[in-house]
C-alpha cells in the first residue's frame, strides 16, 4: 500500500465534481418536499436533463445552453408531475415512480442519435488571484463555473427559506396545507412553483453529469443518482446545509474509495464499496440524533380545498 | 364500470388467444439484458445479435427483450415473465444471472435457456461464452508498449472468474513486452454506472495511469481519458469506435451473431440441446478492433501476429512457466492451462499487487 501516491489536492477536487450533481438534485427536491411534495420522479428529471442538456450542448456548441435546456427540460417533465398530482389530485408516489420510468424511455428515444459523441468542454473558470493560492487554489478555485452556481443556489435557498417571505409561506403550506390555506395562501400554486423548481434542479444536475462528470451521453447513466438524492433529502432532515454535506459526504467517499482501491490499501474492497452509503447516512443520522427535525407536516398529503 | 370491466377481460382474452395462435408458426426468443441496449457496449452487442437473429428469420422468428434487469431476486421474475409469455428460448446475458436462470429453468423444462458466461447447465439450460482473455493478451501487449509511465489501469467490475481471467491475461503479456509494467486495479462492482466508471478512469489517471483497460460496459472511461488527453483506452465489448483513433487504440468486440443463429436454428429444428460453449478468436466469437494510428507500426504488427497465433491455436496465453501471486508454481514451462482452471480462476498470477476481494 501506498497512500502517498493519492494526491490529496486532486482527490478535494474530484469530490466537488463528482457531488455536484446529487447536490442539485437534492437542493431542488428538499424545496419540493418542504412544500409538502413528494416527487420520486427526481431520477427520471435528471435523465431527462442529462440528455436534453447534451443534445443541445452539441447541436448549439454551447454548454451554457445546455444547461438551461436541461432546466426547463427537467422543469417540464415537472410541470406534467404538478398537473397530475395537484391538480387532477393523483396519488404523488405513484405518480412521481411513473415519472420517473416515463422519463428513462423518454430519455432513451431522446438519446439514441447522440450515442458515443463528446461534449463540448464547459472550460474551467480560473479564478485570477485566488485559483494561484497554493493547496486551497487548486481544491476550491479551479472548477468549472457550475459547481459555484450550485454551492450558490443552496446558500440561496438555505437563506430563501429561512429569511424571506416567501420561504416562510412555501413552509406554512408545506406543514399544514388546511392552514395555510386558510391564511389565504395559494397552496397549490406554491406547491406547483416548488416543483417546477425541484424539475429544474434535477434536470441541471442530469446535464451535470453528461457535459462536465463522465462527460459523454449514454443510455442510462444516472444509475440511481437521484435515489441518492431522494436519500440525502431524507437524512440531511430537509435542510440545506445538510444537504450540502451528505452530497458531498457522499461524493467524496464515493472518489476516496476509487482512490484508495487504485493506490492498493489494505482494506478489504467490499467495505470500501458500500462505505459512501454507509458513511453519509451514518453521519447524517447522528447529526440529527440532537433536537427535533422530522419531516414537513403536510408531506406527500393531497390537498383537498375546503371552502 | 362493468362496461369497462368486461372490455378489459375481452381484451385480456383476446391478447391471450392471440398469443397461442402465433406461438405454432413463430419461435419466440427472448433476451434479458442487464445493461440498457444503447449502452454502447455489452449489452449493445448483444442486442446487435438480437437484431442479427430478427433479420435472419424474419417472420419465422420473434424476438423479445428487457433492459436493465438488475442481477438478484428481479432476474428471477423478470425471466419467470418471459417464460410465461411464450418465449421457447430464453438468453440469460449476464453471470449474475446464473441463478435465476437455473431456478426459472427448472420451472419450464419445455422452455429452453442459454445463460452467458456462467457454468451451471441442465437439460434445457445450456452455457455460452467467449474466450475474453484471448483478446486481453493482444490488448496486454498493445498496452504493454504504449504505456511512458508504466502503470496501467484496470477498472474491474466483479470478481468473478471471467474478469479475473482478464487482467491475469493482460498482465501476463504487458510484462512480457515491459517488465517494469504495474498493474492499478479498482472494483467498481457494477457492471454499468458510467458515472462510477468515469470517476474510477479519473482516479487511475490521476495516479499516473496512462493506459486504462476496462471491464464496465459504458463509453464512461474512454470519454473520460479523452478528457485527460494522452491517455490511451481499449474499447470493451463493442468497437466504442467513436473514440478512436485516440484515446481508443483498439478493442475487444464481442460477436454473439453467428451464435444466436446457430441455437435458434436448433430450437426451431428441434436439434437443440444442453452445450457448453466457449469460443474465442479462432471461430470468431471474439474479435479485436481495428488497432489505430496512435500505435506505433511494429507495435501493431507484433499484436496481430499475437492475435493470429492465437486464432490458429499455436499459442494459448496462459502458457507456462507461470507462477501464482503467492509465488507457487502454476504452469510449467510449455504447459498450457486447462479448461476447468480457467473456468473456476480464482487467483492472480505472480506480480500483480492487490488481493481479490471475496
Amino acid at each position: 500500500m501506498d497512500l502517498g501516491q493519492i494526491d490529496p489536492i486532486l482527490l478535494l477536487a474530484s469530490l466537488m465534481v463528482a457531488a455536484t450533481p446529487i447536490l442539485l438534485a437534492a437542493t431542488g427536491e428538499m424545496v419540493v418536499e418542504k412544500s409538502g411534495v413528494l416527487n420520486l420522479g427526481v431520477e427520471g428529471m435528471m435523465i431527462t436533463g442529462a440528455v436534453v442538456g447534451f443534445a443541445v450542448a452539441v447541436n448549439s456548441g454551447s454548454p451554457a445552453a445546455g444547461f438551461v435546456a436541461a432546466a426547463l427540460a427537467g422543469a417540464g417533465l415537472a410541470l406534467l408531475f404538478g398537473l397530475i398530482t395537484q391538480v387532477l389530485k393523483s396519488n404523488q408516489v405513484a405518480t412521481g415512480l411513473g415519472l420517473t420510468l416515463f422519463g428513462l424511455g423518454l430519455s432513451s428515444l431522446i438519446g439514441k442519435p447522440y450515442e458515443g459523441i463528446k461534449a463540448p468542454s464547459l472550460g474551467k473558470l480560473d479564478i485570477p488571484l485566488l485559483a494561484d493560492i497554493p493547496v486551497l487554489g487548486p481544491i476550491l478555485f479551479r472548477h468549472d463555473p457550475m459547481v459555484y452556481i450550485s454551492l450558490l443556489i443552496v446558500l440561496g435557498v438555505w437563506a430563501g427559506l429561512k429569511y424571506t417571505r416567501a420561504g416562510l409561506v412555501l413552509r406554512a403550506v408545506g406543514e399544514n396545507h388546511t392552514a395555510a390555506h386558510a391564511l389565504g395562501y395559494k397552496v397549490i400554486r406554491v406547491r406547483l412553483a416548488a416543483i417546477l423548481f425541484g424539475g429544474a434542479m434535477a434536470g441541471m444536475g442530469g446535464a451535470y453529469l453528461s457535459l462536465v462528470r463522465v462527460p459523454t451521453w449514454v443510455e442510462g447513466m444516472t444509475a440511481g443518482a437521484g435515489w441518492i438524492a431522494l436519500a440525502i433529502v431524507v437524512f440531511a432532515s430537509w435542510r440545506a446545509g445538510r444537504v450540502l454535506l451528505g452530497a458531498y459526504l457522499f461524493g467524496g467517499v464515493s472518489v476516496l474509495q476509487l482512490n484508495l482501491q487504485a493506490a492498493g490499501a489494505a482494506i478489504p474492497v467490499e467495505y470500501l464499496s458500500m462505505s459512501p452509503y454507509l458513511v453519509t447516512i451514518l453521519v447524517l443520522v447522528v447529526i440529527s440524533l440532537r433536537g427535533k427535525h422530522g419531516a414537513p407536516g403536510s408531506l406527500g398529503r393531497v390537498f383537498h380545498a375546503t371552502t | 364500470m362493468n362496461l369497462f370491466k368486461t372490455l378489459a377481460v375481452g381484451a385480456a382474452l383476446a391478447a391471450g388467444l392471440a398469443g397461442t395462435a402465433t406461438a405454432q408458426d413463430t419461435t419466440k426468443v427472448g433476451f434479458i439484458y442487464v445493461g440498457p441496449i444503447g449502452d454502447g457496449g455489452w449489452t449493445y452487442e448483444h442486442n446487435k445479435a438480437r437484431l442479427a437473429v430478427e433479420e435472419h428469420f424474419g417472420d419465422a422468428v420473434e424476438t423479445v427483450y428487457q433492459e436493465s434487469v438488475p442481477e438478484g431476486a428481479d432476474a428471477e421474475r423478470a425471466i419467470t415473465q418471459m417464460a410465461l409469455s411464450g418465449a421457447d428460448l430464453i438468453f440469460t446475458t449476464s453471470f449474475g444471472f446464473m441463478d435465476a436462470t437455473v431456478a426459472v429453468a427448472e420451472k419450464f423444462p419445455d422452455v429452453k435457456f442459454e445463460h452467458a458466461t456462467g457454468y451451471k447447465t441442465a437439460d434445457n439450460l445450456a452455457v455460452y461464452s467467449a474466450r475474453f482473455y484471448e483478446g486481453r493478451a493482444v490488448q496486454g501487449t498493445i498496452a504493454g508498449h504504449l504505456t511512458d509511465s508504466n502503470i496501467v489501469g484496470y477498472i474491474a467490475s466483479y470478481p468473478i472468474p471471467e474478469v479475473i481471467r482478464g487482467i491475469n491475461s493482460a498482465y501476463i503479456h504487458a510484462k512480457k513486452v515491459n517488465p517494469d509494467v504495474e498493474f492499478k486495479i479498482i472494483w467498481a462492482y457494477t457492471w454499468f454506472d458510467p458515472a462510477k466508471e468515469a470517476d474510477a478512469a479519473k482516479a487511475l489517471i490521476e495516479q499516473g495511469a496512462d493506459v486504462i483497460l476496462q471491464h464496465t460496459d459504458s463509453t464512461a472511461p474512454q470519454a473520460a481519458a479523452a478528457e485527460a488527453g494522452n491517455v490511451y483506452t481499449f474499447g470493451q465489448a463493442s468497437d466504442m469506435s467513436e473514440y478512436a483513433p485516440m484515446p481508443r487504440v483498439s478493442s475487444i468486440i464481442d460477436d454473439w451473431a453467428p451464435y444466436y443463429i446457430e441455437r435458434v436454428q436448433a430450437v426451431i429444428d428441434g436439434t437443440w440441446e444442453t452445450a457448453d460453449t466457449w469460443d474465442g478468436i479462432g471461430p470468431g466469437m471474439v474479435g479485436i478492433g481495428e488497432i489505430s494510428d496512435a500505435v506505433p507500426a511494429e507495435v501493431k504488427a507484433e499484436a496481430l501476429a499475437l492475435k493470429d497465433a492465437i486464432a490458429s491455436g499455436e499459442y494459448h496465453p496462459f502458457t507456462g512457466p507461470l507462477n501464482k501471486q503467492d509465488g507457487s508454481a502454476w504452469l510449467a514451462e510449455g504447459e498450457t492451462a486447462d479448461d476447468g482452471t480457467l473456468l473456476g480462476m480464482d487467483f492472480y498470477v505472480e506480480g500483480i499487487e492487490g488481493e481479490i476481494p471475496n
